[in-house]
């Protein structure tokens, strides 16, 4: 049951393990387990984010694909979901035709793209993807009316998604564990919580979600995914045993341009705004890339992992550089570097460090560990499997 | 046919001086272009007016037009030349694509601004002698700076990732966002403004024809670049080096030269590089922000993938081309001029993917 549900890919390491557990209890009940709206906020990015990076992670980890235009193909989702709904009027049919219709675009534009990888390769590619997303953010800027430019556009969403409708009078008892911790106190964590349409839309994003990142796993573990990796490894070699590599390499950019396409418009469906600055942005890209790197590249764990601790890194750790802050008040240069504007840098060292000793990411490091200490503990029948798992 | 008549009596093969010469093919192609649009275009518009439009007049019109949009477009290419020519010039001997330029191209641009702050006697005097003396201490002040951050760059960044391509891009980039943070420290997260000496504004007109006094400014300082790195690279004994390391580096540190040493040079010498272009843009837009460097990044990219990754003549004719092109289009057909350039990187990449000079094959 588990085997088929994870395609045979297990974390392989029992820390990892409990790290997913972790992460994956919390999402799915976090309605429950995290009052507020700036949580509602970031729990939810947490899993649409989760199937962003891993759909970037498909290219970037497992067929070493670098590209610059995954932001595109997130942007090319939650705008048509916003416009189906501004232009169509409210109702489940615009949401389909809107989430449709994202998809078909960014299978096309996926396709154009890597048929542009038969004759642009490796650096130039990139490069080539790095200016088309900037002109594809300049066009949406430029078309102010239908895309709303730098406004971005507002839309409402159907009546059982709005947070006034409820599934059912009686108020269901959460438990604020986050106050518990810090109170200590049991009756001021339990809070009433209605069950309305944001948590609906949670749940919807949730299973989706879910179900997307299940398919990748399944994806990459089969023969295609094999395929894909044997590209990474040495594509002339893949070429020479007789695979079109070509065609894989187009299959996979479509598919992970859709399933971005598919995130995309889950974000935008869950925030009811759809905005160049948090769809396409180069500092969205810029984050995903991180995401992919700290997590792990090749490894779909990788982006659960990376992007739960890179976006609540982002939404709190400006609240603990603000107490570090607060410390050295009377150290001039100290006190500058250490505001909780300058996040950003601080997870840019990161970065580059994880880059220089973590080259494997998180998760990667993760196994290599679990694999010493198996072949510690029993040296002949050391794993060969493990000990050479994903070694990008 | 013509062709064939010109074959036979000049001995000019026109095929072959397309193929040898692409940048040279490309360049003379947008140009007659963009007269002939120019012609459309004063038609249009004598028509539009209520004139009866002849010939004459319509030639006439655009020929100005014309001269003018041209002068403004190799101004503006060259911009981007001084923009570029560090990333490619890295790029070629070091094989590292360092996407933490913009970042330089930032540093730069603030180091300048704060020299012509600190110069602003020099800057206000009613002198062009005095005013072009201070833009030339902020340039070198700028140099010197992102000179020095190019060396700490390379060694803490850069060096441990030779040879990794997908490495270099992730960690230029997350050095480039240190950078940017580490400028916001000193200079603050605001816009400021950069006041352009008053010698330097307004423009030269003769007839129809107009031409901004500070891209003459720009033209000088993008073709003392050009001549300056031609003339390094090809007649001296460093030069020499730098295209032998391109062509084969293993050969050249087995014949006993540190190329570690020319490595850390070229990386510093792109990095100062990258400060004149950031000085000269931010005197152009008379504004600095952080954002700079990351906005013309995308420019510059298009610029050295059009000329041929490595390649300093390649750069030099790609950054001329988006500029004309952007500079034709922006009166002819202003709505697609900011996507020219990408149309044109696209359409060239399909004829050459290896751009217009390909210096290495990738």
């Amino acid at each position: 049951m588990l085997n088929s549900i994870l395609s045979g890919d297990y974390p392989r390491s029992r820390a990892l393990s409990a790290l997913l557990l972790l992460i994956v209890l919390s999402l799915a009940f976090a309605p429950f387990l995290f009052p507020g709206t700036v949580a509602y906020q970031t729990y939810s990015k947490i899993c649409v984010f989760i199937v962003l990076v891993a759909s970037y992670d498909i290219l970037l980890g497992y067929t070493s694909i670098v590209s610059f235009a995954h932001t595109m193909f997130f942007g090319i989702g939650a705008y048509a979901v916003a416009i189906a709904l501004r232009d169509l009027g409210t109702s489940w049919s615009s949401v389909l035709i809107g989430v449709g219709s994202g998809l078909a675009v960014a299978l096309l534009v996926g396709l154009v793209m890597g048929l542009l990888s038969l004759r642009v390769k490796a650096i130039f590619f990139a490069l080539v993807t790095l200016a088309v997303a900037s002109g594809f953010l300049i066009l949406l800027s430029k078309l102010y009316h239908f895309t709303g430019g730098d406004d971005g556009i507002r839309f409402s969403v159907p009546r059982e998604l709005r947070p006034a409708f409820t599934v059912f009078e009686d108020k269901l008892t959460g438990f604020d564990i986050v106050g518990f911790l810090t109170t200590g106190s049991l009756d001021e964590a339990l809070f009433k919580l209605s069950f309305d349409g944001r948590v609906v839309m949670y749940y919807i994003l949730f299973v989706v979600c879910a179900l997307l990142f299940l398919m990748m796993l399944r994806m990459m573990n089969s023969p295609f995914g094999r395929v894909c990796q044997a590209i990474r490894e040495n594509e002339f070699r893949a070429e020479a045993i007789g695979y079109r590599t070509v065609y894989f390499r187009t299959i996979n950019v479509c598919l992970s341009a859709g399933i971005a396409a598919l995130a995309g418009s889950l974000m935008a469906l869950a925030t009811r705004y759809a905005h160049p600055e948090t769809f396409l942005s180069f500092g969205v890209m810029v984050n995903i890339l991180l995401m992919t790197v700290i997590g792990g590249m090749g490894t779909l764990y990788g982006a659960v992992v990376g992007a739960a601790l890179f976006i609540l890194a982002e939404t709190y750790l400006q609240g603990g550089l603000g107490w570090l802050h607060g410390k050295v008040a009377g150290v001039p240069v100290l006190a500058d570097i250490l505001t909780p504007e300058r996040w950003l840098m601080w997870l840019g060292i990161l970065f580059v460090l994880s880059i220089y000793f973590f080259p494997k990411g998180i998760v990667g490091q993760l196994r290599v560990w679990a694999a010493e200490r198996r072949s510690r503990r029993t040296p002949d029948a050391a794993d060969p499997a493990a000990a050479t798992v994903s070694r990008h | 046919m013509t062709t064939q008549v010109l074959e036979q009596n000049t001995g000019f093969k026109l095929s072959e001086w397309i193929d040898t010469r692409p940048h040279h093919f490309l360049l003379l192609l947008v140009g007659v272009l963009g007269f002939l649009a120019m012609v459309v275009y004063s038609w249009q518009h004598l028509a539009g007016i209520g004139v009866e439009p002849t010939l004459t007049a319509a030639l006439g019109k655009a020929g100005s037009a014309w001269v003018t949009m041209t002068l403004a477009g190799l101004a503006m290419g060259l911009l981007i030349f001084i923009m570029a020519s560090g990333m490619t010039l890295v790029f070629g001997l070091m094989h590292v694509l360092n996407l933490g330029h913009g970042a330089f191209i930032t540093l730069g641009a603030f180091v300048g601004g704060s020299a012509l702050a600190a110069l602003s006697g020099m800057v206000h005097a009613d002198s062009l002698l005095a005013n072009l003396a201070a833009i030339a201490l902020a340039i070198v002040a700028a140099m010197l700076v992102a000179g020095a951050g190019g060396l700490v760059f390379e060694r803490l960044i850069v060096r441990p990732v030779y040879h990794d391509p997908l490495k270099q891009i992730l960690v230029t980039v997350g050095g480039s966002i240190v950078i940017l943070q580490l400028i916001t420290v000193f200079w603050g997260p605001n816009e400021i403004p950069l006041a352009r000496p008053a010698s330097l504004l307004g423009s030269f007109s003769a007839g129809d024809i107009v031409l901004e006094k500070y891209r003459l400014l720009a033209v000088a300082v993008g073709l003392t670049i050009y001549a300056g790195m031609q003339a390094v690279i090809n007649k001296t004994r460093i030069g020499l080096l730098i295209r032998a390391g391109v062509e084969n580096q293993e050969m050249v540190e087995n014949l006993g030269y540190r190329i570690k040493l020319l490595f850390i040079a070229v990386f510093m010498a792109g990095s100062a590089l990258a400060a004149v272009g950031g000085v000269m843009w931010g005197l152009y837009d008379q504004l600095i922000h952080t954002h700079l460097g990351d906005l013309r990044m995308v420019q510059v990219i298009i610029v050295i993938i059009i000329g041929g990754l490595g390649s300093i003549t390649g750069c030099f004719y790609g950054a001329l081309l988006v500029g004309l092109l952007f500079n034709y289009l922006s009166l002819v057909a202003p709505a697609v001029a900011d996507f020219a350039s990408i149309g044109l990187m696209v359409a060239v990449l399909m004829w050459r993917p290896q751009g217009l000079i390909p210096v290495i094959r990738v």
